[in-house]
């Protein structure tokens, strides 16, 4: 069961490396990137209980975190040039509703 | 009632896995990347979350059950949190979306994109 589930897991993976290798923009590899985290979160969580040692949600606790802060930090690079910039007034007005 | 619980387990993990294998197959296969962005979002929310709910009919009442809980409800913020934020970063660059006029054109002219595998699968 937790085999079966694994290999669709690793399947997908694929799928997203492949549009992360293909994507033609920029916003394609991230976007391929980011689901090859959620995966990887996924996966860690499936292999803790096919090897009966549930303490592997820690780890997947962690990874889901840092996949998270990696993919802001991305995106707030790819869209200021910079991950400590100041964003300009045209660009602050559409800010609003992103927390990050 | 382990039976049951055994049962349900399956259920959610091979649909869970079905809707994580559906997710990848549109992130590869969709035309533009607006597109991708909805097909990324059926992993993250149906896929993880059928997953998670079929290792929590496995795990009982314990504190493992309180991390899975934990792990689905930040999946859930962050993904949805995340596809904002890229389709945000997306226009803010000037991406435009593939609209309906578009697409007929590029299938009367072969496709820019898909060069090299037209019948990947």
């Amino acid at each position: 069961m937790f085999a079966a589930c694994m290999v669709a897991i690793l399947m997908t993976m694929a799928l997203a490396l492949t549009r992360a290798i293909r994507g033609p923009d920029v916003f394609d590899v991230i976007l391929g990137v980011n689901m090859f985290g959620t995966k990887t979160v996924l996966f860690i969580a499936v292999i803790g209980f096919l090897t009966g040692r549930p303490e592997f949600l820690d780890l997947a606790l962690v990874y889901a975190l840092i996949n998270f802060i990696g993919v802001i930090a991305v995106l707030r690079f790819t869209k200021y040039g910079g991950l400590g910039s100041t964003p300009t007034e045209e660009e602050d007005a559409g800010e609003k509703g992103l927390a990050g | 009632m382990e039976l049951i619980a055994d049962s349900l387990s399956w259920i959610c993990l091979m649909a869970g896995s079905f809707f994580c294998l559906v997710g990848g197959l549109g992130l590869v296969r969709l035309p533009d990347f607006y597109t991708r962005v909805h097909a990324g979002g059926v992993t993250d929310t149906l896929g993880a979350g059928l997953v998670i709910l079929g290792l929590t009919f496995q795990a009982g009442f314990s504190l493992i059950t309180v991390k899975l809980l934990l792990i689905l409800g930040f999946l859930w913020l962050t993904s949805a949190t995340t596809a904002h934020a890229a389709v945000k970063a997306a226009m803010a660059r000037g991406l435009k979306p593939l609209l309906h006029a578009d697409r007929d054109d590029r299938d009367k002219s072969g496709g820019p994109e898909e060069e090299s595998e037209p019948s990947s699968s």
